[in-house]
């Protein structure tokens, strides 16, 4: 009984050290990922750490929707089309692992956006915010002329042919100049109305504009009528592709504003690490120090279990995953300092009980018996706060914000897991003592 | 030992603190970090090592951060950029007065049930309530002698004290209860006198503890989290002082209150 409660413990550290370790140890040594084949399927595992935006760097913005123009019932498709919509313009950047969510706070629809690794987010939030409108807009004279006679937003007027007539468009080259340009199809059902402008047109300038902002003005030279088109301009091979992607992730339902933003650079993340981890090792080194000195015996029973708990919190953060985060390391911290707590409870109460006459072993059980109310109770008082911190069921009234999240999350997992490495480790390895 | 004689020692230490710390939150007020009032923080690292930390008003984009980096001879990294608009931050306020207040009612429930007494619950709630104000105090003081700032982690260090004190409170009373049902006839005082001296050398080591990783944390562990740190240190010690010298001296007043009253 004692055997397998002991075989346990030592087979649950053995595994939770393989998984806490980092892949690259010191001295040239790695820790191989888990990769087998078992028939023809293959299974792999590395066991990473999910870092957050402020440890790994990177950006998150927050981009509140403005769907005070659409009608009530369509006010949720809106905000799913602008997610998705987004999500195209995001992957033509191509970061991986970038998330984006909605959420909703009281009247107010949000896009959350989270980019790793990307610091420079002046192109991605420009990307982002486009409305990316495509309008074919026709020349009217009369309308105020610029100086220059060139043709403006202000002196042309929309033909109707719109972003939204698209089907697809792509990046191409010019067969005669070689110059980089965009080459179109419409839909289906817009090909007669483009036949119709064109021919309106024909001679005259057709001017594409791309949320207000003149991309070329052609002069129309035949009709086109089998819905296939093209877009010439001062493109570099980069801007025709940008425009083409733009263009083919379609238009914003809904307008959207940027009133959020964070960005962190990699190396304040790694300098962030570096000092959590000294001073965790740190204060760590003060608490073993302390409770050596303090309980003696009992003190290196505790600091075993203390060794197991980090070991535990650690590979469970890399199972679920946990997504490690600033506040989320210093919660992880705290708890270590109130994981002992626990120890100290029994310890304390045993010590009484000897006082009171009894047996080292016979006092160990009494002791571990009264102290679990004790324990339990005050316990469930820091699960629950943790628990409103976290906010798992996305209530609107409460906080739903990263930072207080990956706090909450490391606290809640390190009272959990303190609980057991306090109650049943210790236990076990008092037991052992106890038999001695 | 007879702690509970010194009861109107350890009420005039906190009417001391709670008085200061009203003050302090009346008259300062707190320095608002963008996280409340809206505005943008950019950090700039100079190639020297230096960092140097500025706020504008949230209108301040990307581009303008990187057009002065550009324009300075040192051309600084800039290695954070926060912008938060003004209507989002009335909502991160308005979210933190709902969470405490939850928070708060939670407290009361679990106790005045855990311990079958309404007696308990409020005792326990007011002394997490009196470490509450005292954070609240000492960093409306901070912000105004030194411009410290109060932010969203700051409400997150004020929540988790809020939890930390009652579990020590919950320790106490536990013993309280546990000699109630020992020594039926004594009175409270006698009671809460012995449950003290038994709980008081648990209840200072394991603030020590905690008080070790945060002291660590606070020296070592970088510039980000050291005023939440602070946050909580603030409130582990007074968390630990309000266990044992405020939430039990209540109940025995209390108790003899409602004595003199029958």
């Amino acid at each position: 009984m004692r055997l397998g409660r002991l075989l346990t413990i030592l087979i649950l550290t053995l595994i939770s050290a393989y998984i806490a370790l980092p892949t690259k140890l010191p001295y040239g040594l790695t820790r191989p990922p888990i990769a087998f084949w078992v028939g023809d399927k293959f299974f792999f595992k590395s066991f990473d750490t999910k870092l957050g935006l402020d440890l790994a760097g990177g950006s998150s913005m927050v981009f509140e929707a403005d769907t005070s123009k659409v009608s009530q019932e369509d006010k949720e498709d809106a905000i799913i089309a602008a997610k998705d919509a987004i999500e195209r313009r995001i992957n033509l950047f191509g970061v991986a692992e970038s998330t984006v969510q909605t959420s909703r706070v009281g009247g107010f629809s949000r896009i959350i956006v989270e980019l790793p690794a990307v610091t420079d987010t002046r192109s991605a939030v420009a990307l982002i915010g486009q409305t990316a409108q495509l309008d074919f807009r026709e020349y009217v004279p009369e309308k105020e002329a610029s100086p220059s006679g060139q043709i403006t937003y202000e002196n042309t007027v929309s033909t109707g042919f719109t972003g939204n007539d698209f089907k697809k468009a792509r990046a191409d080259f010019d067969p005669q100049t070689g110059k980089p340009m965009i080459s179109f199809e419409t839909k289906e059902e817009s090909a007669k109305k483009f036949t119709e402008i064109t021919t309106r047109l024909q001679g005259k300038p057709l001017a594409i504009f791309l949320d207000k902002a003149r991309i070329s003005a052609p002069t129309v030279q035949t009709p086109i009528t089998t819905g296939l088109g093209i877009i010439q301009g001062e493109f570099t091979l980069e801007g025709a592709k940008s425009l083409a992607n733009l263009l083919n992730s379609g238009a914003l339902p809904i307008p959207i504003q940027l009133i959020e933003q964070r960005t962190v650079g990699a190396t304040l993340g790694a300098e962030s690490i570096k000092a959590s981890i000294t001073a965790g090792l740190v204060g760590l080194g003060a608490v073993v120090l302390f409770m050596v000195l303090y309980y003696g015996r009992l003190g290196i029973a505790s600091c075993f279990a203390l060794l197991i708990y980090g070991l535990l919190s650690l590979a469970v953060y890399k199972l679920i995953p946990v997504v490690l985060t600033l506040p989320g390391i210093a919660g992880f911290i705290l708890s270590i300092g109130m994981a002992v707590d626990s120890n100290i409870l029994i310890f304390e109460r045993l010590k009484e009980e000897i006082r009171n006459g009894r047996m080292f072993k016979d006092a160990l059980e009494v002791a571990f018996g009264r102290a679990w109310d004790s324990i339990r109770d005050a316990n469930i008082a820091t699960l629950v706060t943790s628990f409103i911190l976290f906010n798992p069921l996305n209530f609107e009234v409460l906080h739903t914000s990263g930072p207080i999240r990956g706090f909450a999350a490391t606290l809640f997992l390190g009272v959990v897991i303190s609980l057991f490495t306090g109650i049943f480790v210790t236990r076990t390895l008092l037991r052992v003592f106890a038999r001695k | 030992m007879d702690w509970m004689k010194f009861r109107p020692i350890y009420f005039a230490i906190s009417g001391v603190a709670l008085a200061f710390s009203v003050y302090a939150i009346v008259m300062w007020q707190f320095k608002l970090s963008i996280d409340f009032s809206g505005g943008t923080v950019v950090e700039y690292k100079f190639p020297d090592g230096n960092i140097k930390i500025e706020k504008y008003g949230s209108d301040f984009t990307e581009s303008k951060a990187r057009e002065y980096s550009q324009s300075l001879p040192e051309k600084p990294e800039i290695i954070r950029f926060e912008t938060v608009g003004p209507t989002f931050s009335q909502e991160i306020l308005k979210k933190t007065y709902i969470a405490l207040g939850i928070a708060a009612g939670w407290i009361l429930v679990w106790v005045a049930w855990q311990f079958k007494s309404l007696q308990f619950g409020i005792s326990a709630v007011l002394a997490t309530l009196h470490d509450t104000v005292i954070i609240l105090g000492t960093f409306a003081a901070l912000g105004h002698f030194i411009g410290v700032e109060v932010d969203i982690l700051f409400v997150t260090a004020a929540l988790t004290v809020l939890a930390f004190s009652v579990h020590d409170t919950i320790v106490v009373y536990d013993r309280i209860r546990e000699t109630m049902k020992k020594h039926g006839g004594s009175s409270m005082k006698e009671i809460a006198n012995r449950a003290l001296s038994e709980t008081i050398v648990r209840s200072l080591n394991n603030s020590l503890t905690i008080i070790f990783m945060l002291v660590a944390l606070f020296l070592m562990g970088g510039q980000t989290i050291k005023w939440f740190v602070a946050a909580l240190l603030v409130g582990t010690i007074s968390g630990t002082y309000s266990s044992p010298f405020v939430a039990v001296p209540l109940l025995v007043t209390w108790e003899e209150l409602k004595k003199k009253l029958k």
